[in-house]
């Protein structure tokens, strides 16, 4: 344990899409190591924050910060330049909903075009590196096929395998199995499972309830562009405090028995 | 009755080559020049800034809304009042149906890039990769594979807009296809000629566009 700063620093952030602000002031911390799950009813927010941290939404107003880079937002702010969101985003990966695997290339191709393209590694190396994620994931089997030709889970490991071939510092992952046949979750949330295992920082946005509580050492729950309760997974799942967060989860637990 | 003699074309064989030759090659030209054109109108219309947007709105606008014929004109004879530019009629002509192939070129182009999903652009910038970058090495080569058709049917138009370079007395097959008809007296064999050279040219090509077509709109 170190009493280091947060690795994942979000003061006073809000956004607003026209009419309809879906951040209103945030604040969320991630320690190093830290897996922080968020949830929260559609609308709540919860993505557009997720994607705040990377930067791939603008916030209005506000502070981002992950590991040493900050970023200020609102009056008196320039936007950031294109460079340096770009280097930014090089140092968070990020796993979508559907995939968003590169079509036209191989999974190899797939897992070494940014190590290439953005950290410039000589394309040997790359693939070392690419390989190695590859297996990690358990996937380095499929390193020459097309993306086209595997599975929602499978391509799903590919992606995870693509963001930590930048060796990232943190790992975002916005509803990654909601996209999967039921059958085909397990082998994501497992992957995941080992990253958190690992040491990595991950923010994880998901309808997985019971993956929250086992995985995430803490669970924020949003609603409405705000943070309502903050805390460890299990008593937030098992005994929240907030009367929101209780009918949010008796509204998911219905039917499965777990409360 | 007529009677058709095809046998006196025989000897004027190299002035439609060398028509031909100018046209096939002009064609290459222009293509080339209209995809350059095309794209960075393509980008332009897809720019953040507002003006770019509008320049490159007034470019491929001006240049669908009116006549090739037209532009090949006011090129060749407006310019040089106006902005004191001296065209030969080659240039003129290279200038003139480069940009109108440009401005079609643009629309199909703009039009592949935002038929690829938002999530390839998402996962491009999440890895770090600029704007630049993920448009170079993730959206393009996904959209030109779905553009090939639509593009080479416009480059199809552009080799048979070519054949308007004979106003500025550009020596291209029908141009060469006139001088031959006045020497020999014989019209219509000679625009039979004409048209079949262009034909069996084009042909195979519209048969390639359908042959793609049919391909990789099976496949996605």
């Amino acid at each position: 344990m170190t009493s280091a700063k947060p690795k994942i620093e979000i003061t006073a952030l809000r956004k607003s899409f026209g009419a309809l602000q879906v951040l209103k002031n945030i604040n969320f911390k991630v320690e190093q190591g830290g897996v922080v799950s968020l949830i929260g009813p559609s609308g709540s927010g919860k993505s557009t924050l997720l994607r705040s941290i990377n930067l791939l939404v603008e916030p209005d107003d506000g502070e981002i910060r992950v590991g040493d880079t900050a970023f200020f937002f609102g009056q008196g702010h320039r936007p950031p330049a294109t460079r340096a969101l770009a280097a930014f985003r090089a140092r968070t990966g990020m796993v979508f909903q559907n995939f968003n695997l590169f079509p036209h290339m191989t999974v190899l191709e797939n897992v070494m075009e940014a190590p290439v393209q953005v950290r410039k590694l000589p394309r040997n190396v790359a693939r070392q590196l690419a390989m190695a994620q590859l297996e990690k994931v358990g996937l380095a089997d499929r390193a020459q096929q097309l993306p086209k030709t595997l599975s929602g889970g499978q391509m799903q490991r590919v992606a995870i395998a693509r963001a930590l071939a930048m060796e990232p510092e943190v790992m975002l992952f916005d509803e990654a199995t909601s996209a999967l046949d039921p059958e085909l979750v397990g082998e994501v949330l497992n992957t995941m499972q080992k990253l958190a295992a690992d040491g990595m920082t991950m923010v994880i946005v998901t309808h997985e309830i019971a993956f929250a509580r086992d995985v995430a050492d803490r669970v924020v729950f949003m609603r409405d562009g705000y943070v309502v309760e903050d805390g460890p997974a299990q008593q937030t799942i098992d005994d929240p405090r907030e009367e929101a967060t209780r009918a949010f989860l008796n509204h998911y637990h219905k039917g499965n028995g777990a409360r | 009755m007529y009677t058709w003699d095809f046998s006196v074309l025989w000897e004027y064989r190299w002035v439609f080559l060398q028509g031909l030759g100018l046209t096939v090659s002009f064609t290459v030209a222009i293509v080339i020049g209209g995809l350059v054109l095309g794209l960075l109108a393509a980008m332009g219309l897809l720019s953040r800034y507002r003006l770019v947007r509008a320049i490159a709105l007034l470019f491929t606008e001006v240049f669908r809304c009116t006549p090739v014929l037209v532009q090949l004109i006011w090129f060749y004879y407006a310019l040089p009042i106006l902005a004191g530019i001296e065209m030969t009629p080659i240039s003129a002509s290279l200038f003139a149906l480069s940009c109108y192939g440009g401005a079609f070129f643009a629309e199909i182009i703009r039009g592949g890039i935002v038929s690829i999903e938002p999530g390839q652009r998402e996962a491009g910038q999440a890895l770090g990769m600029t704007p630049a970058l993920t448009m170079r090495r993730i959206i393009l080569p996904q959209a030109m594979r779905r553009m090939v058709p639509a593009l080479m049917n416009q480059s199809i138009m552009q080799f048979k807009n070519t054949s308007l370079v004979s106003v500025l007395a550009v020596p291209d097959l029908v141009y060469q296809g006139q001088m031959v008809a006045h020497d020999s007296f014989r019209p219509l064999e000679t625009y039979t000629a004409v048209a079949v050279a262009y034909f069996v040219i084009l042909f195979p090509l519209t048969v390639i566009v359908r042959y793609r077509e049919k391909k990789y709109g099976a496949s996605k």
